[in-house]
């Protein structure tokens, strides 16, 4: 059954990946009437802040990681080898 | 319920792993559970809060039972763990691994019940000494120098702290309970306890150790490491140093660096460990923020991550287990072989991440709203980006390269994976099923908490702020896929100086240490036993011809004499006569003539 539903999901991959883009949108939407009183900081007052922080640090992270990685810190597997 | 006596839950796992070689068959598979699921009822009916197991030791009295709300939260999951746990490894036959896992358990319990450092520092050692027998028991040609690193890096983690109990003991005048430190005014005792805890949070720079031996552990072994060593720090970090500030850095550093090293990984497991280092940074920078709030985060954090963490090592441990493989370059598309196993580390990783629903959402915003309470801003920011690496590689990452992404495996690694038996499979739907009813039904969770609950983490603002993290990184994901690709390396961390630095003083000891002791020895050979050997030879011969011969010449003389008066007395009259005659007319004659 779930492998049924995977592979539903997979042979329509263009409509799921629409309708994925249609829920981001919608959340972005929502936001600005989300009550924000419980917000800590005045920039979470702006709607869809933390859709781009989201994304922000997505790529911040795998960007930075990567580059981090390949200064050196990645190696051989056989590294520690005798 | 109230009883008037307390039996240490350690006690029942510690005398069950000795019995347990003298069962068999089915009788051996049902102790297997009963032990576990007696100390689990033991812990939650029959551990009234008090405080229990006084032992009057030499000057001390040690407590090996106090039992409040904040120890009672940490031992509840951890024997709910324990009976998951052994469930999960029910299918293995070496009684050894079940007897170190419980033995292991044991030393964590003994750890939340200590009620002073004596005793907290006995079971921190069991805990070391019975957990890397799981590390051990792989069998695999590395296992045995992995163990030995994990033992020598919390040997080490021990003597810090006994360092610290030992000064603190001298400050204090004897003082050796285990209670709240002054964190306000900390001493170097503080430090050196502080530092000890923090070696078993995993705390960079003390933290290489965990994705070393975890990565390497038995499937089994690795689902009881990733609950146990790390949360038994927290408790203790939380129940003796809550409020420490310089622990919020640590934390936030620790949630970054988890993130950072876990996109590099390419071994399943090890990237599940270093979110595990990554999560435990959220509580320690709870513990540092030490409100109320915080240290309730902590705990109620500290309690999901237990379920959600071994959900996740038995999902993918049960892809080691039936495949054999651990890297991501060797696996992939085993959705339709691994459906369910699919669908249950899934569920770890949705909880993980903090989605609605599961159980990370009600638990980590507690921490992170606790750091904006207490207005320290970049920590609840930078713990909120650190979420979002959460989910990018435990949500993302991990079921996206094992059941679908590019099918990288070998034909015998595809014939062999499927679903895995029963009981592990068992396993990983009690741990969902808790993973969903932590997430959708907060009192469970919340009414267990050392502090009263007054934090609704179901509101629209959380909601929409929680949904659009994660669904834009979820955009960021696949937009950035090849980037994400596995890369069969591994990444060099700070365990490389000790790694390294022991190479370099066997080195040391092998090369120019050696060499020195043969240059010594041969010098010494050569001139100095050469002129000992003439100084003995000169005092050997004095002491045969000078002073032996002085003694051995007066004794000769001496015997000659005797001997010759010997002989001059041999009882003759006539030649007595003879000579005392003939003496007596020389003396005459002599007198005469002189």
């Amino acid at each position: 059954m779930i492998v049924d539903l995977i592979d539903y999901l997979r042979d329509r991959l263009p409509t799921v990946i629409r309708c994925c883009y249609a829920v981001l949108a919608a959340l972005v939407i929502i936001d600005i009437f989300v009550d924000k009183h419980h917000a800590h900081t005045w920039i979470e007052h702006y709607p869809g802040f933390w859709a781009l922080f989201g994304f922000i640090a997505c790529v911040a992270i795998i960007i930075i990681s990567k580059w981090f990685g390949h200064q050196g810190i990645m190696t051989r597997e056989d590294y520690y080898d005798n | 319920m109230i009883t008037d006596t307390w039996l240490h839950p350690s006690l029942i796992l510690i005398c069950g792993a000795l019995l347990l070689p003298f069962f068999k068959g089915m009788a051996r598979r049902t102790f297997l559970i009963l032990i576990p699921v007696l100390t689990f009822i033991n812990v939650w009916q029959f551990s009234p809060e008090g405080m229990w197991g006084a032992v009057n030791f030499l000057d001390w009295q040690l407590i090996f039972g106090r039992i409040d709300r904040l120890s009672q939260v940490f031992a509840y999951i951890m024997s709910l763990m324990c009976i998951i746990g052994t469930l999960y490894g029910l299918h293995v036959e070496d009684d050894l691994q079940h007897i170190a896992a419980w033995t292991y358990v044991a030393g964590s319990l003994g750890v939340i019940y200590a009620g002073d450092f004596l005793v907290l520092f006995l079971f921190w050692e069991v805990m070391a000494f019975s957990s890397v027998f799981l590390v051990w028991f792989r069998k695999r040609e590395n296992s045995l120098a992995i163990g030995f690193r994990y033992l020598l890096v919390h040997t080490a983690g021990g003597l810090i702290l006994l360092a610290g109990i030992l000064l603190r003991f001298k400050e204090t005048g004897g003082d050796i309970s285990f209670v709240h430190l002054d964190v306000t005014n900390p001493s170097l005792y503080t430090y050196l306890i502080m530092a000890g805890f923090m070696l078993n949070a995993a705390v960079p720079p003390l933290h290489s150790w965990l994705p070393d031996a975890y990565g390497e552990a038995t499937v089994t072994g690795a689902v009881f490491m990733c609950a146990f060593t790390t949360k038994t720090a927290i408790y203790a970090l939380a129940r003796g140093l809550a409020g420490m500030e310089i622990l919020v850095p640590f934390g936030v550093v620790m949630a970054l660096y988890g993130v950072v090293y876990a996109v590099l990984e390419n071994d399943c497991r090890r990237l599940l460990a270093w979110h595990i280092i990554s999560q435990v940074g959220y509580m320690v920078a709870g513990v540092g923020i030490g409100t109320e709030l915080a240290i309730n985060g902590a705990c109620a954090h500290a309690f999901a991550h237990i379920l959600y963490k071994g959900l996740l090592f038995m999902g993918c441990g049960s892809v080691v287990h039936m495949t054999g493989k651990s890297k991501f370059t060797e696996l992939g598309g085993l959705y339709k072989k691994m459906p369910l196993t699919f669908v249950f580390t899934l569920i770890g990783g949705l909880s993980i991440s903090a989605f609605p629903l599961f159980s990370g959402f009600v638990s980590k915003s507690m921490i992170i709203a606790a750091g904006f309470e207490k207005h320290i801003y970049w920590a609840g920011f930078l713990l909120t980006l650190a979420s979002a690496g959460t989910f990018l590689h435990t949500g993302l990452k991990v079921p996206y390269f094992i059941w679908f992404g590019k099918n990288n495996c070998s034909q015998e690694t595809w014939d062999k994976a499927a679903d895995p038996p029963w009981n592990m499979q068992a396993a990983m739907f009690i741990a969902s099923f808790l993973c969903i009813l932590i997430g959708s039904y907060t009192p469970y969770l919340y009414k267990m908490l050392p502090n009263p609950v007054e934090y609704h983490p179901y509101t629209a603002y959380h909601l929409s702020e929680t949904m659009q993290i994660l669904l834009f990184t979820a955009l960021g994901f696949f937009l950035l896929l090849k980037k994400l690709a596995p890369e069969p390396k591994i990444s060099l961390d700070l365990d490389w100086f000790y790694r390294f630095g022991g190479r370099g003083f066997l080195w040391l000891a092998k090369k120019p240490i050696q060499f020195v002791d043969s240059c010594v020895g041969e010098i010494y050979r050569v001139v100095g036993l050469g002129s000992l050997m003439t100084v003995s030879d000169f005092w050997s011969w004095f002491d045969w011809h000078g002073i032996d011969g002085v003694v051995d010449g007066i004794a000769r003389s001496v015997r000659t004499l005797g001997d010759t008066v010997r002989r001059a007395q041999n009882g003759q009259m006539q030649f007595n006569i003879f000579w005392a005659a003939t003496i007596a007319a020389c003396l005459l004659i002599t007198y005469v003539f002189s």
